[in-house]
Parts: structure tokens; C-alpha cells; sequence
């Protein structure tokens, strides 16, 4: 049982989503999609734990060996990505039954907890796998489904956000596909392991450059960076909750790691780092990000705009980090990787907890909630705190991470920048704190009660995690400074 | 609360763990305060009889100090490290001193000015005011500089509903300003002097004689300086003072407490921290950075007064005083020479004893008389004797002459000028004693010498209720014995610089000596 943990981990939620069909009941699908979701992030723990201590595990699918058989490969990396995308899905799940009972009609809840499943099958699949096409076929299985559920939203400017998402994301996968078909035509293989072992032989020739380019630039579509991250702002916003607080901590994160583990692990940082100018190229469109994209946040008028902006500028600080390309830098991008999942999470289901009881995101609607929904805004209060980094958050540990990183490697400037960023967040944050705390509810409108305890439960959860995780940071540095290294050790 | 018998188990208390008690306690009295809201006798009986376990605490660590015991705590690790660990020595020690006792009395008066006010939501006020002074222990107690930025920035958000209390559009825009600069200089400056200062040194523990290497280059280091002296906000450097006028629409207690003692406090305290635990004086003396930020603290301390003779409301007069009195601790710290740290650190205490009285005047005034500007107190000293003698006695403390206790720190501030041969800034202090007189006295004067037509207006008024009155009593009292007993003060402030902090860096010094012998 325990040798099969890797493609149990895809395996599990993949078979549960047709299951679902069977079940039809709305209560009764919610609760086994838990019961997976829950079991895949078992599955990601004893995962981590096995790696961490064991080291790298592989599992060949059908018991064909690599490269011609698939194969996964679990490392400390994607052991850690898996915990990620499996803990937050379990337990934002937790809330999404109360959720959609406001936001998306009865007949339609059975289809949606199967997209949901797919989609996160998708993103387990993407950082499990070991096969460079395996990792496009997951990608396109989750991005399907997150088309769809993104659709699924009851305005209907989530047609148009999902329409938008859907052109992109497919831009997108077919450069990722370019990419990896220019790949497989100079090697002859798509193993990963086999791939770094081979490109090097490869003279580095025109079409090397180009399938690094469509790969790199179709991935960075997906993770939305600055300039490319214009279909996230709409898709977040007007996806149903559930979906938005999921994706927010996850989809974005699992297209980093797809950056991270071909710049790294199958092209070398030798290659990505000296033969091409990644590193001017990811620093300046980092730190773009996270000015351009925290302004705009700043100037939104949707709570749900306010935070996706922000996302895309958090997504910033991680390419910062990327671009250093020392052992520390990584660090800093994996560790706020985590840290920004468990903020945006925390952050995204209060809102939804709020869209529960208000019908709205729109930051006029917000007043007078401090006193109304005492304990949803006390949530969304200190998940802000954590993305301006006070300290006794996670956010401020990642920004101490990566601060100290860009110190190490002479970026002084760079370090006075990140800095001087999370005063934008201090901004954006408190608009939402003021309006809050500060103006009185239009006349007309009824008072609102407390969310229900199943929202809340799950929202404390994460919020408490963004305090635990700011103390005991143990599990998280550790996880990440041993991945890092790894990475800048021997490739898998 | 079982006072008594938690009392007399001092002496089986260990001491690490009173000196946690004293971080802990008022944060485990919220959950008491929220739970008795309904009925506010009990819920204020919990908050005073906390502060008076808290302080009597604080008393029982001051005599262990004083019998050469070491007293440290260790939390837990944030980053490999990096570790939240506490450790006691003479001035965190004069610094939670003063918070604790003052807590006490400023409790004793809020009791008196919240009723009288009328003011509402005053549990959550008491529960921000519990959060508060335990950051401020944090701080005074912290062993290295993470745990101390820690409970600076919690102290900073935990004053801001306590700031923004009224909930009016004023308010929101006080507190605006007071986040603000706040958290920007300390998120900008602060921790990236923090971070600079880690990646350089390699620690950030508080040891005698400072962290840095002799081999560091001097101008990074005169660059952290600035950045330190800047990202301290609170200790209100000029051009970052505006938070401190703007945080005057808080209740009169909050101010009292707050910006009179704690939040300002805090950050001068880090100032003469930084300067002697983390650059060591020698070092200080040889940076190029300190003598301008000497003369900008002694610009601060001049402008701040000159504003403050034209504020005419009162609560406005006395911040822009406190803006000038804290630039006198900087100085004390820039001035890198003993004498300086002695008088700077004195002063911490003597100016809290002189500025809560104030504003605790301040408040009884608002309560009894409904007034806030100094125009209109002429002849108010007939109805309200005692309020108006305190204000008398504590504006003497602040501008330094007996029989006041202000006058022992400004006499070492000016012996350490001298000492530093920083003419100067000699002149910008007794400058300022000039000043402090001319935008202080007339207000007592006037109003017990005025033969104001006004004063009939007066007529019916009484004077402050009893709370308040007992409250300004104590801190007026607190403002003459330390004239008289300056003593002890005086020898915690002596014992700063040559009290090694704690094992590990006696382990540290002798180890450093060794390879200096090699």
C-alpha cells in the first residue's frame, strides 16, 4: 500500500469524481468529495514524511520502466506542493456545501464537486508526475475543469471571465505543448530525469532556445505574471466562492512549480541562469508586478478584485525570489509559495462568507460589517495583516526570508523595494478595514448575522494556520530550505 | 483573583517565569474583563487588580536585579537562529518599572474618565489597553532585536482601535496617520535595519558593547543608523512626528497612558536600546551618521517646541511637548558618551511621571469643566486647586528645576553634552528649558491669577471625579520623589552599561578576549 502512495495520490481523486455521478445527492457528494479530498492529503503527508526522510521516491507506472514507461518521481519538492494543494482543498472543501447553497443552483452542485475533483486530480497530477507530457495532459484535465467551474459563477460576467480564462489558459497549454514537442524532437525522450541528463548533450542550438522560450512564456500565462496575468483578476472575482478561495491558493502555485522544476531540474540553472538573461527578465517583471498590480488593488472597488490583484502581485515576490537563483532565493519563492496558499485561502472564504450573507463582494457593502460579522471580519483583519507581513504572521517570516536572500546576494535595492511594496498592501488592506470598522450600513439595509459555523470553522482554520505558521515555522522553512537545496543539488 | 496568596507565593516563583507572568498576565485578564462587560464594577476591579499584580511583579524582578541575579527566558525559534527570548537587565527593567506603575494609576484614572465621559464600547477599550501594556513588557524585557520588533509592531496595531475609539471621521483620519507613518517607517526602515543588521553581524542579540565586528565598514553602518533612528517611529524624530498630534483624538487616558508613557516610551527605549546593545557606544562615537542625527534630534527638540507655544488645544500643546521631550532621549543616546545614556534613560522615567500628570490634568479638565483649549482656562484654578497645583508641579518636572524629578535627567543630559564636548546641542537644551516655560507655566498661571470676566462662567463647577483626582495625586507625588529619591533611579541608569546581559554573552566576552589574546 505505501509503495503505491505516488499515483495513489492522483488516483484517488480521479476515480472519486465519476463516483460522484452515482451519488447525485448534493449533501452526500459534498461529503465524499471531502472523504477524498481529505484522503489525498493523508496520502500528501505520509508522502512528505517518506521523503523527507527516505529521499526521493520513484513509482513506474504499469511497472514500465523509464523512460519508455511514465514515471513518477516524488521529491521534497512536489512532496510539498502535493501538501499544499490537497491540505487547502480538504479544507476549504469544508465550507463549499453551506456555500453553494447561495450560489449555484441544486441540479448543477453534482456537477460541480466532480469539476472541482478533476481539477484537483489535475494539479496533483501536474507536480507528481515525472513525464513531461504527463504534466501537459494534467494540465489541461485541471484547466478544463476550471473553466467550466469558473463558469459556474451566478453573474454572469463569469461567462465572459471563463471565456477570457479559456483563451489564455489555452494560449497557454499549446506553448507549453510547443515547448515540450521541440523538447522531445531534439532528446527523443519526455521523462524529466532523462531530459536533464540529455539536453546538455544537445548543442545549444536555435530550437533549444525556442522550446524554452514557448515553454517558459506558456507557463508564466498560467501563473500569471505581470504583464501576462490579465484573465486573473476577472476569473477570481466572479467565480462562485469555493472555487476562488481553492484556485487563489492553489492554480497559480502549481504553474510556479512547473517554472521552478524545468528551469531547475530539466534545463539547470546553468543553462536558465548564464546562457539566457532570465534573471534581469524575472526580476524587473517581478517587481513590476507587485507595483503595478498592488496600485490597481488600491483602486478596486470589489473586495474579490482587491485581493485577486494583490495575488498577482504576491505572485511577484515569488518571481523575485526565482530570479535570484541561489539556494536562499528558492527558499524564499517556495516558502511564500506556502505562506501566500494559507493567506489567500484564509482570505478568499471569509469573503465567501461574507458573499453568504450580503450577496456581494462590492467594497460598499462592507460597512458596517466590523460589528455585523464580528468574527468573519476579524478573520479577513488578520489574513491582511499577514499579506503586509506583520510579524507572528506568515507573511512577515516570508518576507523576512526573502529579504535577507536579497541582502545575501548584494540586491540591496531590491530588498528596500520588497519592503516598500508591503506598504501597498497596508493601503489596499485598510480601505477594506475602514470601511469596515468605520462606516455605518446604508439605512435601508437589514442587518446581517455572523456566518454559520461551517464557514467559520474552516476560515479559522486557515487563520490559525497563518498564525501557527508565523510562530512555529519549523515545517515550512525546513520543507523549503531542503527542497531548495535539492534543486541546486543533483537533479532528480 | 486570589491577590494575596499568589503574593506570598513570590518567593516560590521562579524568576524566568515572573518575568513571562509580567508579559502574560494582562493578556490572560481579557478573557475576565470580556466576560464581566455587563457589569463594569467587577470588569474594572479585574484590570486594576491585574495591573497591581503585574506591578508588584515587576517590583519582586527589580530587587532580584538588584541582587545581581540573571533572569532570561526563551520561547521558541521563528527561524533558525532567530529566537523570541526575554532577558533583564537595568534598562528594560526601568522601563517596565515605570509602565507598570503607571498602568496602575492610569487604570485608576480611566475608571473615573471613562464614566464621567460617558464614553462607550469601554470594553474593548480595557482589553486594547491589557494587549498594550503586554507589549510593552515584551519590549522592555525583549533579549534581542526580533522580539523586540515583534512586540513593537503588535503594540503598534493593538493602540489603534484605542486611537480610533470615538469612531468618528476625525478619528479614522487620526488613525490613518498614526498606522501610517507608523508602520511604514517601521516596516521600511525598522526591519530592514533589523535584516541589515542580522545579515551583517550574524545576530541580533542585545549584547553590552554592541553586535558589529570592528573589521565592519563604517558607512553601512552609519546607513543602519539612520535607518534604526528613522524606523523607530515612535520615538517621533522629526520629519516622522506627525503620528504623535494626530493620535491625541484618543480618549485622554490613552494619551496619558499611551503616548506620555508607553508607545513613545517604547521607542526611545529602542532608540538608547540600539544604541547601546547593538552598536555599543565606542562605536556610535565613530560614526559619521551620529552627529547629524544628533543635531536633527536637536532640531526636533526646538521645533517641537515652537509649535507647541502656538497650539492653543491642550491635549495638541502637550503632544508637541512630548515630541520635544523624546528628541531629549535620542540626544541622550547620540551623545555616545555614559553620561549621555544615564541622563537619556532618567529622562524616560522623569518624563513619564511629568507628561501623564499633564494630560491626566488635560482630562479632568475636559471631564469637569467641558474644556479643551488653553484660552479658556484662565481662572479655572478657584474650581479645580488640586488638578491646577498638579499641572503646576508636573510642567516644573518637564522643564527641569526643582523640586521636580526632571531636573536630575536634564542636569545629566547637559553633563553628557558636556562630557560629548557637543556645545550645541548644550545650547538647544537649556534653549528648551526656556521654551518648556514659555508654552507651560502661563496655563497654571492664568488660571490661578486671572481676574478673567470668564471666570464667572466657571461658577458651579467642581473638580474632577474622585478617581481621577486620586490617580493625578499619585503621578504629581511620583513627579516630587523622584526629586528627593532619585537614587535607586539613578543606579539602575549607572548599571546599564556596565551590567553584562546574560550568560551567553559573558560566554561571548570572554570567549571574544580569548582570541584577542591568541
Amino acid at each position: 500500500m505505501l509503495a503505491h502512495l505516488p499515483i495513489l495520490q492522483v488516483i484517488v481523486p480521479l476515480l472519486a469524481a465519476p463516483t460522484c455521478l452515482i451519488l447525485r445527492k448534493p449533501s452526500l457528494v459534498w461529503l465524499f468529495t471531502l472523504l477524498a479530498s481529505a484522503s489525498a492529503f493523508v496520502i500528501s503527508i505520509l508522502l512528505l514524511q517518506q521523503v523527507m526522510a527516505e529521499g526521493t521516491l520513484i513509482y513506474e507506472l504499469g511497472g514500465w520502466s523509464a523512460p519508455w514507461g511514465i514515471e513518477y518521481r516524488i521529491d521534497k519538492l512536489n512532496a510539498f506542493l502535493a501538501l499544499i494543494i490537497s491540505g487547502v482543498s480538504t479544507v476549504v472543501l469544508l465550507a463549499a456545501h453551506t456555500s453553494l447553497e447561495k450560489e449555484i443552483p441544486q441540479d448543477r452542485q453534482t456537477l460541480f464537486y466532480i469539476l472541482y475533483l478533476l481539477s484537483l486530480t489535475g494539479m496533483l497530477g501536474i507536480v507528481t508526475t515525472g513525464d513531461a507530457f504527463n504534466v501537459f495532459v494534467f494540465l489541461e484535465i485541471s484547466s478544463l475543469s476550471a473553466y467550466a467551474l469558473i463558469a459556474l459563477g451566478k453573474d454572469r460576467r463569469a461567462l465572459w471571465a471563463s471565456f477570457q480564462y479559456l483563451i489564455m489558459g489555452t494560449i497557454g497549454a499549446t506553448f507549453i505543448l510547443i515547448g515540450i514537442g521541440l523538447m522531445y524532437q531534439m532528446t527523443g525522450t519526455l521523462n524529466m530525469a532523462d531530459l536533464a541528463s540529455r539536453l546538455p548533450e544537445v548543442p545549444q542550438s536555435r530550437t533549444l532556445f525556442t522550446a524554452y522560450a514557448f515553454f517558459i512564456v506558456g507557463v508564466c500565462l498560467k501563473l500569471a505574471l505581470f504583464p501576462l496575468h490579465l484573465w486573473l483578476p476577472n476569473a477570481y472575482a466572479y467565480a462562485p466562492s469555493i472555487v476562488t478561495a481553492f484556485f487563489a491558493a492553489t492554480s497559480t502555485k502549481v504553474a510556479i512549480y512547473l517554472l521552478i522544476r524545468f528551469t531547475f531540474s530539466v534545463f539547470g540553472v546553468e543553462f536558465s541562469f548564464s546562457v539566457l538573461p532570465l534573471e534581469t527578465l524575472f526580476l524587473a517583471l517581478g517587481l513590476l508586478g507587485i507595483f503595478v498590480a498592488s496600485t490597481t488593488a488600491i483602486y478596486q472597488n470589489n473586495v474579490k478584485h482587491v485581493f485577486a490583484y494583490s495575488s498577482v502581485a504576491q505572485i511577484g515576490y515569488m518571481i523575485v525570489g526565482f530570479s535570484m537563483a541561489t539556494s536562499a532565493g528558492l527558499t524564499a519563492t517556495l516558502l511564500h509559495l506556502f505562506n501566500h496558499a494559507l493567506m489567500k485561502s484564509a482570505l478568499f472564504l471569509a469573503l465567501g462568507a461574507v458573499v453568504y450573507r450580503i450577496g456581494s463582494a462590492e467594497l460598499n457593502d462592507f460597512r458596517g460589517l466590523g460589528r455585523q460579522m464580528p468574527l468573519t471580519m476579524t478573520a479577513i483583519v488578520i489574513g491582511g495583516l499577514s499579506l503586509i507581513g506583520i510579524p507572528l504572521t506568515v507573511g512577515f517570516v516570508s518576507k523576512w526570508v526573502l529579504v535577507v536572500a536579497a541582502i545575501e546576494n548584494g540586491w540591496w535595492p531590491v530588498a528596500a523595494l520588497i519592503l516598500l511594496g508591503s506598504l501597498l498592501a497596508v493601503v489596499y488592506v485598510w480601505r477594506i478595514v475602514e470601511t469596515a470598522y468605520f462606516k455605518t450600513p446604508e439605512p435601508g439595509r437589514k442587518p446581517v448575522k455572523e456566518a454559520p459555523i461551517t464557514f467559520l470553522a474552516p476560515v479559522w482554520i486557515l487563520v490559525s494556520a497563518n498564525i501557527y505558521f508565523g510562530i512555529d515555522t519549523r515545517l515550512s522553512v525546513e520543507v523549503a530550505q531542503a527542497a531548495a537545496e535539492s534543486l541546486f543539488g543533483v537533479s532528480p | 483573583m486570589n491577590f494575596l496568596s499568589i503574593n506570598s507565593l513570590f518567593p516560590n516563583l521562579a524568576l524566568e517565569v515572573q518575568l513571562q507572568l509580567c508579559i502574560l498576565l494582562p493578556l490572560l485578564a481579557i478573557p475576565g474583563i470580556i466576560a464581566t462587560r455587563r457589569s463594569p464594577n467587577i470588569r474594572d476591579a479585574i484590570s486594576l487588580c491585574t495591573s497591581l499584580l503585574v506591578l508588584s511583579l515587576v517590583f519582586s524582578l527589580y530587587l532580584a536585579l538588584d541582587r545581581g541575579e540573571i533572569i532570561a527566558a526563551h520561547w521558541w525559534q521563528i527561524l533558525p537562529g532567530l529566537d523570541i527570548k526575554f532577558s533583564l537587565e537595568p534598562l528594560g527593567m526601568i522601563f517596565a518599572l515605570i509602565a507598570s506603575f503607571l498602568w496602575f494609576v492610569t487604570t485608576l484614572y480611566a475608571m473615573g474618565y471613562m464614566r464621567g465621559h460617558n464614553e462607550e464600547n469601554q470594553t474593548r477599550f480595557f482589553c486594547c489597553f491589557a494587549v498594550a501594556i503586554s507589549c510593552v513588557m515584551g519590549v522592555a524585557f525583549a533579549g534581542n532585536l526580533l522580539t523586540l520588533f515583534i512586540f513593537y509592531e503588535v503594540l503598534t496595531l493593538s493602540t489603534y482601535p484605542l486611537v480610533t475609539h470615538a469612531g468618528t471621521e476625525k478619528a479614522k483620519q487620526g488613525g490613518r496617520v498614526y498606522l501610517g507613518i507608523l508602520l511604514s517607517t517601521s516596516i521600511v526602515f525598522f526591519l530592514f535595519a533589523i535584516i541589515f543588521t542580522w545579515v551583517i553581524a550574524g545576530t541580533l542579540d542585545f549584547t553590552p558593547g554592541g553586535v558589529f565586528g570592528e573589521t565592519e565598514d563604517t558607512i553601512i553602518l552609519s546607513v543602519i543608523l539612520v535607518l534604526f533612528i528613522f524606523g523607530i517611529g515612535k520615538a517621533a524624530i522629526m520629519p516622522f512626528h506627525r503620528w504623535l498630534p494626530a493620535a491625541m483624538v484618543a480618549p485622554t487616558p490613552v494619551s496619558a497612558l499611551l503616548h506620555a508613557v508607553a508607545v513613545v516610551k517604547a521607542g526611545v527605549f529602542t532608540v538608547l536600546k540600539v544604541c547601546v546593545f547593538i552598536f555599543g557606544i565606542d562605536l556610535l562615537e565613530e560614526l559619521a551618521s551620529t552627529q547629524a542625527l544628533l543635531y536633527l534630534a536637536g532640531a526636533t527638540v526646538l521645533l517641537a517646541s515652537l509649535i507647541a507655544m502656538r497650539q492653543d488645544n491642550l491635549k495638541a500643546r502637550l503632544a508637541y511637548s512630548t515630541v520635544g521631550q523624546l528628541g531629549y532621549v535620542t540626544i541622550g543616546a547620540l551623545l555616545a558618551s555614559s553620561l549621555g545614556v544615564i541622563g537619556g534613560s532618567m529622562h524616560i522615567a522623569m518624563h513619564a511621571f511629568g507628561k501623564i500628570t499633564l494630560f491626566f490634568c488635560a482630562g479632568a479638565i475636559l471631564v469637569a469643566a467641558h474644556k479643551s483649549k488653553v484660552s479658556e482656562m484662565s481662572g479655572l484654578g478657584r474650581q479645580m486647586p488640586i488638578t491646577m497645583a498638579a499641572f503646576f508641579i508636573a510642567s516644573l518636572s518637564i522643564i527641569g528645576v526643582p523640586p521636580a524629578g526632571g531636573t536630575w535627567s536634564k542636569w545629566y543630559l547637559l553633563l553628557g553634552s558636556m562630557d560629548a564636548q557637543q556645545w550645541s546641542i548644550m545650547i538647544i537644551l537649556l534653549l528648551s528649558s526656556l521654551l518648556n516655560i514659555a508654552y507651560l507655566l502661563p496655563i497654571p498661571i492664568k488660571a490661578f491669577f486671572s481676574d478673567d470676566k470668564q471666570s464667572s462662567s466657571h461658577a458651579g463647577m467642581k473638580e474632577a471625579p474622585l478617581p481621577c483626582l486620586i490617580a493625578i495625586s499619585i503621578s504629581t507625588l511620583g513627579c516630587l520623589l523622584l526629586f528627593v529619591f532619585p537614587e535607586p533611579l539613578h543606579e539602575l541608569a549607572m548599571s546599564i552599561l556596565d551590567q553584562p546581559l546574560n550568560d551567553n554573552s559573558l560566554e561571548h566576552n570572554s570567549l571574544g578576549q580569548i582570541t584577542n589574546g591568541e
